[in-house]
Order: C-alpha cells, then sequence, then structure tokens
C-alpha cells in the first residue's frame, strides 16, 4: 500500500511531522528564503532566446535619418508647449497631418478622488492627439502604438520630436502590414487610461471621455518612449506594470536584440547588464532581481507600458536616460532600434503568446521562469501547511462538528472512521 | 554469254556482299543512333511542384519551388504540363516590401517570380487531400485542365517538394501532415495506374530522406536534402527584405539548374553531387534502387526539360528484330498489355443495352402508331 493509504503508515508520519512541526517550519522558511536568494545565480537563470518563429533570426538594414527632423519638431514643440501650458493639440494635429497619418483628438477629464489643499475636489481634464498610419496593402485587422506620455511640463519634448520624424519615415514604407498608431497623451497615465478604455470600449475607471472617432484593429504591442534630452546615454526598459503584470517575454528578448545589434547601452532597473557572471555580476544579478520583485509588489504601473498589460497588449516603456558618460547615442540611434522593432513586430501573425507571461529578471539577457520560482513560494506556503496541521491539537478533546482540515491529532481518527463509513455506503449500498 | 551472265552473277553477289557491308556499317551507326532514340523510353514529360507551407516567414519555400518551376520551364516543359502548388502568396504579401517579386538571390539579382508564372493551386487549395488527387488522378470532373496530372505511361514525372519536415512526414499549411506510407502508396497508386514511365521525387526538408525510405514501386528515383536526424539549413538572409531567401540545397541545385540547356548531356550522377556537406551542411542523399536505369545514363533532360526526340536522317533504319533493344521494349509491350487487362474500368453503365432497349420500343412504338394512322 502507498505510504498515505496505509494507515498505519499514515499515522506514524503524522505524529512525525507533529512532533517536529516547528524545526520543519524554520527549515521551510530557510529553504524558501534560500531558494529564493539563489535565483540570481547561474544554475536557475536561463539565457533568454526569441521563441516567436515569426520574429526570427534575420535582421533587417535600418533606414531611419530622420535626426534633423525630429529635433526641429522637437523644439517647436516644446516651445508651444511653453506658451500654451497645456498639450498643444492643435499644432500636433497639423503636423500629423502633413505627415500623412489620420489623426484624431480625444479630451477626457478625471475628478481626482483625493482633494488638495486649493480646492474640495480636483478636475483634471485634458486632450489627447494619436495619428493612425493604415497599413498600404493589408485590411486593418491589427495594430501597433507607438505612444509618449506628456506630463505636465515639457520634459519628453524629444520624444514627440522622435515620433514624428518615426512616423514620417514609416509613412513612406510600403511593407506595413498593421496600422500604427502614434499616440501623444496629456497627463501622463490618466491620458493614457482614458485612451485604452475609449479604445476598448470599457469603464473601469470612472473616467469620463469623449468616444474615439478613429479606430485602428486589435492592438498587438505598444512602446511607450520617454526621452529627457536628445542624446542619451543609456537605454532603460520598465517592464512591470499594474499589479504587476509582465509583458510576454518575447517583447523584452526583441528589445535587447535591438540593443546588442545597434551597440545601445541598456539597463534594467537602471542597473548596467554585467558582461561576464564571474566579476559581480551575480550579486548585481540579485540586486536587480529584488528591485523588480519589489516594483512588481507595489501594483504600481511603472509607466504607460503598464495600463496596456490590462488589455493583453504586451507593452514595454523604454526611457532615455542622459547621464555624465562619454559616449553618447543621438536620436537617429534610438530611432533605428524602434524602427527594427517595429518591423520585427510587423511580422507577427498571432499576439505574442509563444514565451513566458511570469518571469523574473536579473539580468536583461537573463531570465528565471515560474517553474523555477514557484518553489520559494511553495516551502514558504508551506510553513503555513504545517502550522495549520498543527492547530486541532488544542481541539483534541471535543469530537470535532465537521470534518477539520487536515484531520490530523484526534479528531483525525473520528474523520477516518467517517470516511471509512461512508466509503462502505459507497461501495456497498 | 554464258560466261558473262555468270560474270554478273558473280558480281552481283559480291555487289550485294559489299553493299551489304557497306549497308552494315551504316546500319550499325543508325542502329546507334536508334538505341538513343530509344534510351528513356518517355515521351513526354511532366511536373509537379509543391510548395507546402505558409506566412511570411516561410518565404524561402515559396523562393525554393518557384526556381524550380523557373528551371523546368525554361527547359522546355510548358505551363500545360507543370502543376504548380504554392500554399502562400509572397508576392503580394503586404509585408513584402519589393511586391510582385520573389527573389532567390540576395541583393534581388534574380527574381523567380517573374511575368508567367501560373499557379495552379493556391493558398488553401494546397492540401494533403488535394495533392493526392493530383497525383492518382481521382479527381472530380468538374476540376479544370491546369489541375490535372494528365500524364500516361510515357510520361516522366519530376515531384519536387519543399517545407518543413520530420522524421516520416511532410508538414501542409500548418494543419495536417502527409506521411512517407501515403506518398509511397500514391506511387503505387500511379504505377498500377500505369501514370508513370518514370518518376523523379525530390524533397527539400528537414530529414528529407525519410520521405523516400518507403517508395516500393519500380521506376522511382528519389533525392532528399538532409538525412534522418538532420536540419536542412537555409541559405542566406537578405538584410531588405528580412527573411531568408532560399534553402541551401535548391539554391544549389538551382545554380545547377542554370548551366543546364535542353541539348546537354549532363546526368544525374552530377545531380547526387550537388551541395555537398561543406556547402550544404546537411548530407543530401538519394535512392535509385527502385529505378531500372544506370543514373549515369539517365540525362538531366529526361526530367527537368522536355525534350522532343527529333531525329533528322536521310538513311533507312531497319528496325529488325535483330536490333536487342527493340525486341526487349517489344516484350516490356506485351508484357505490359497483358498487365493492363484485368484492370480495364467494369462497365458502369450498360449504355449499348439501354439503348438497344430504347430503339426497339421506339421502333415497335413507331411501327403501332404507322399502323394506326395507316388504318
Amino acid at each position: 500500500m502507498g505510504l498515505l493509504s496505509d494507515p498505519v503508515r499514515r499515522r506514524a508520519l503524522v505524529r512525525l511531522v507533529l512532533r517536529l512541526n516547528a524545526p520543519l517550519c524554520v527549515l521551510s522558511y530557510a529553504a524558501g528564503i534560500a531558494w529564493f536568494l539563489a535565483l540570481a545565480f547561474p544554475p536557475l537563470t536561463q539565457r533568454t532566446y526569441m521563441s516567436e518563429n515569426a520574429m526570427g533570426s534575420t535582421m533587417v538594414e535600418e533606414q531611419f535619418a530622420g535626426g534633423d527632423r525630429a529635433r526641429a519638431w522637437a523644439r517647436d514643440f516644446g516651445a508651444h508647449r511653453r506658451k500654451l501650458g497645456a498639450l498643444p493639440a492643435a499644432w500636433l494635429e497639423r503636423t500629423m497631418r502633413s505627415v500623412g497619418l489620420e489623426v484624431y483628438t480625444q479630451s477626457f477629464s478625471r475628478k481626482l478622488p483625493f482633494p488638495d489643499e486649493t480646492h474640495e475636489r480636483y478636475m483634471v481634464s485634458g486632450t489627447n492627439v494619436y495619428g493612425i498610419l493604415r497599413a498600404p496593402r493589408a485590411a486593418s485587422t491589427e495594430s501597433l502604438v507607438l505612444t509618449v506620455p506628456c506630463g505636465p511640463d515639457s520634459t519628453n519634448s524629444q520624444a514627440v520630436g522622435l515620433l514624428l520624424a518615426l512616423a514620417a519615415h514609416f509613412r513612406g514604407q510600403i511593407y506595413w502590414a498593421k496600422d500604427i498608431i502614434f499616440l501623444v497623451t496629456e497627463h501622463d497615465l490618466l491620458g493614457t487610461e482614458a485612451w485604452l478604455e475609449a479604445y476598448h470600449d470599457v469603464n473601469v475607471t470612472g473616467m469620463q471621455s469623449s468616444p474615439l472617432q478613429g479606430r485602428a484593429g486589435a492592438i498587438q504591442a505598444a512602446v511607450a518612449l520617454e526621452l529627457s534630452s536628445d542624446v542619451v546615454t543609456s537605454l532603460d526598459v520598465a517592464v512591470e506594470g499594474l499589479n504587476g503584470q509582465l509583458p510576454n517575454l518575447d517583447l523584452l528578448n526583441l528589445f535587447q536584440t535591438f540593443c546588442q545589434k545597434g551597440g545601445l547601452l541598456c539597463t534594467l532597473q537602471g542597473k548596467l547588464q554585467p558582461q561576464d557572471w564571474t566579476s559581480d555580476g551575480p550579486l548585481q544579478g540579485l540586486q536587480t532581481l529584488l528591485l523588480m520583485v519589489l516594483q512588481q509588489a507595489s501594483g504600481r504601473p511603472h509607466g504607460p507600458h503598464g495600463l496596456f498589460l490590462r488589455y493583453r497588449v504586451e507593452a514595454l516603456t523604454l526611457r532615455g536616460i542622459n547621464s555624465f558618460r562619454q559616449y553618447k547615442y543621438d536620436l537617429v540611434a534610438v530611432g533605428k532600434a524602434l524602427e527594427g522593432m517595429f518591423r520585427k513586430l510587423n511580422h507577427l501573425l498571432e499576439r505574442l503568446h509563444q514565451s513566458f507571461f511570469f518571469y523574473l529578471l536579473p539580468a536583461l539577457s537573463r531570465f528565471v521562469s515560474i517553474g523555477l520560482y514557484m518553489p520559494a513560494a511553495g516551502f514558504l506556503l508551506l510553513v503555513l501547511g504545517l502550522k495549520i496541521s498543527s492547530a486541532p491539537q488544542s481541539t483534541c478533546d471535543q469530537p470535532p462538528s465537521g470534518p477539520s482540515p487536515l484531520g490530523l491529532g484526534q479528531g483525525w481518527r473520528t474523520y477516518d472512521t467517517r470516511v471509512r463509513g461512508d466509503m462502505q455506503t459507497h461501495f456497498f449500498g | 554469254m554464258a560466261a558473262t551472265s555468270y560474270c554478273s552473277r558473280a558480281v552481283a553477289p559480291l555487289a550485294g556482299l559489299l553493299l551489304l557491308s557497306f549497308g552494315s556499317l551504316a546500319t550499325s551507326q543508325i542502329e546507334e543512333q536508334a538505341e538513343q532514340f530509344f534510351r528513356s523510353g518517355h515521351t513526354n514529360n511532366w511536373a509537379v511542384l509543391v510548395c507546402t507551407s505558409r506566412f511570411w516567414f516561410n518565404y524561402r519555400h515559396v523562393a525554393n519551388t518557384l526556381s524550380v518551376y523557373r528551371s523546368v520551364k525554361r527547359l522546355g516543359i510548358p505551363d500545360s504540363h507543370i502543376v504548380l502548388m504554392l500554399a502562400d502568396d509572397m508576392a503580394c504579401n503586404p509585408r513584402n516590401p519589393k511586391p510582385a517579386t520573389v527573389f532567390s538571390h540576395k541583393n534581388m539579382e534574380l527574381n523567380v517570380y517573374g511575368d508567367d508564372v501560373e499557379v495552379d493551386y493556391r493558398s488553401y487549395e494546397v492540401t494533403v487531400e488535394n495533392f493526392l488527387r493530383v497525383l492518382t488522378g481521382r479527381i472530380p470532373p468538374s476540376t479544370p485542365r491546369s489541375k490535372r496530372l494528365l500524364s500516361d505511361d510515357r510520361s516522366n514525372i519530376l515531384i519536387y517538394m519543399t517545407g518543413h519536415g520530420g522524421n516520416g512526414f511532410l508538414k501542409f499549411q500548418d494543419s495536417e501532415e502527409i506521411t512517407n506510407i501515403e506518398l509511397a502508396d500514391a506511387f503505387e497508386q500511379m504505377w498500377q495506374k500505369r501514370r508513370y514511365n518514370e518518376l523523379l521525387f525530390i524533397i527539400d526538408t528537414c530529414q528529407g530522406a525519410s520521405m523516400y525510405e518507403r517508395f516500393y514501386s519500380p521506376n522511382i528515383m528519389a533525392l532528399a536534402s538532409s538525412q534522418v536526424g538532420e536540419d536542412s539549413l537555409s541559405h542566406q538572409p537578405d538584410p531588405a527584405i528580412g527573411v531568408h531567401l532560399m534553402d541551401r540545397y535548391t539554391f544549389y541545385v538551382l545554380e545547377f539548374l542554370e548551366e543546364i540547356n535542353p541539348a546537354s548531356q549532363t546526368n544525374m550522377n552530377d545531380l547526387f553531387q550537388v551541395c555537398p556537406k561543406s556547402l550544404c551542411v546537411s548530407t543530401p542523399g538519394h535512392r535509385t534502387d527502385l529505378f531500372q536505369r544506370d543514373p549515369k545514363n539517365v540525362l538531366i533532360t529526361d526530367f527537368f526539360g522536355s525534350v522532343r526526340k527529333v531525329e533528322i536522317t536521310t538513311e533507312t533504319i531497319s528496325l529488325q528484330t535483330d536490333l536487342g533493344i527493340l525486341e526487349s521494349r517489344d516484350k516490356e509491350d506485351w508484357m505490359d498489355e497483358e498487365l493492363i487487362e484485368p484492370l480495364k474500368y467494369a462497365e458502369q453503365l450498360p449504355v449499348a443495352q439501354i439503348i438497344h432497349q430504347v430503339c426497339f420500343q421506339f421502333i415497335l412504338f413507331k411501327e403501332t402508331s404507322f399502323l394506326i394512322s395507316e388504318k
């Protein structure tokens, strides 16, 4: 007979567990913590690889060369924004139309739940402007989104300039099989949420927004861009979204391949990538991993991409950081990386689903899948299980009213006979 | 008088002997020519070219098939004798930066799509069922001629297949597979219905050699791009188009075929040498045990081209029984005829009887009416 079906052995096992309860709890807790810390180290980490066959191994030569136009538009945008004090929707509309996109605007407003000093309730209202580049030879069934969130000041104007330059470049190509939506939102995440809600025709946050006049099809992937200046020394990628949701790992793999191809310096959680694991790599990996866990635990969307994830749209946020480093990349390099990513995403036939949805990242090129980090959580939950198992000790004098959760201890025997009785009636009744 | 007649009688046989000797020399040359004339035994050529995979990233399979189509058409097989099955449209795919073209060499050197490509089975029509129906001829009567393989027992057929495959199967359209056993059975059906004289089967997939392992019908020669357990690799990506353009094996076969013209005497042994392991990374394989002729006597144009056998000669060829090859051919024909007999289709509808009955009734009716009218 098996270990758990043989009553004698079962009782022996139960007695062992009860006797060693405290040490087992401590051991299990320690094992969980140790396993979690070991996640950053080589045997438990794997190299990332592209799982989606459609975004395969071949690379295209990028043709983007609109750096000057991007800077000019960024300057214009910054100037208009400073003059207006809000998003210059009319200017954006005009410029997008001149580039050749179908432009629509959306106005939204939201009453913030927390009052501030001056007003009872604070009403936020704004406008989103988006332009749709229609696929020249395909039906508009799917789309990709490039979004630039604009906050209360004009810090993201370089990103707007790059977005317009990319739109102008993309408009001249004939190989798009999906529509591309170029979205500029006001008030950062509020605008993005308003747009997404209107696009998917839902209302989860109680935002009042005007309905969208133009639509493009199911969104397959989205990239959000935040650039602080027109030269960047590194590109930081953020993946954690609302409630700790993560995009498909293939999107990150895609970004990482273009980082490597373009020789860009890419960081995760603001940390540089270790080129080899022999130096202080492992400890840095552990730090990155813990930062990612903390960010996921906070539940905040760390960028507009976090809001896209709720609608099962894979999204990333790229932040260009300008620090005191010698080698700087200009807008053309960032534009080429984005062009490459969009061309590869263009090859997709289905939503990204081949790679992992739950993972932890000790580095950009290393990941830990859920199958490997679940045991750590399992060990921690085992502590609870062990504690529950020792609970009925106190009630072992009275017969239990119903079957106790695990039925160990004195109540176990009555459960045992009751079960046997039930089984008898079942089998012979 | 008697002496001259005697002389003339003596001269005549001498002259006859001389003539005979000359004639025999001449006839041996003619015999050689005649032997060459009947060497292969086929009178027409067909080609069935199948690309089984769809999606943009399988561009190279369509390019493979189109490059073989191009070679076969260039060497003389007309569109009416080619059944081209392409599972997806790469030339007009929205992702193609060069629409209406399918390139086989990078830097867009060679456009295999061209101006006069005639695709017979396109897109979702390329299924295992349609492929087997084409091969065996069990096609609904409404099928147009361009979609039929109207081969006979003197046809040499080239069958080229490419796509994704595995050990013993070839994947069609991401949803179904054809196994090597089904293929072998289809070829046996073709043999029994006398739908081919000789068959050349080329397959360019991963583990392609497994597809010809199960053949058991005579007169089949098979080539594959890789052995069981090996993957066939793609050749070169194009940085402007963004996909791999060709598979290695077919790329080198295409280069080999570009040097063939309808008059060339290159034989099959040269085709076996195409793409050694150093170029192809996989090991191409071939199978000739079911084939009756020696591969070195088989011309490339026997299968890839449609070379009409026309020999112009001013001498007379005596097709007598001492020409060994003709004798054996006769024997074969006789044996074939004997075999063909039991394969005759049964009369589904005894038309003759029905006509006879109807006519008889009609005649009776006519007679009675005549009689009636007369009265």
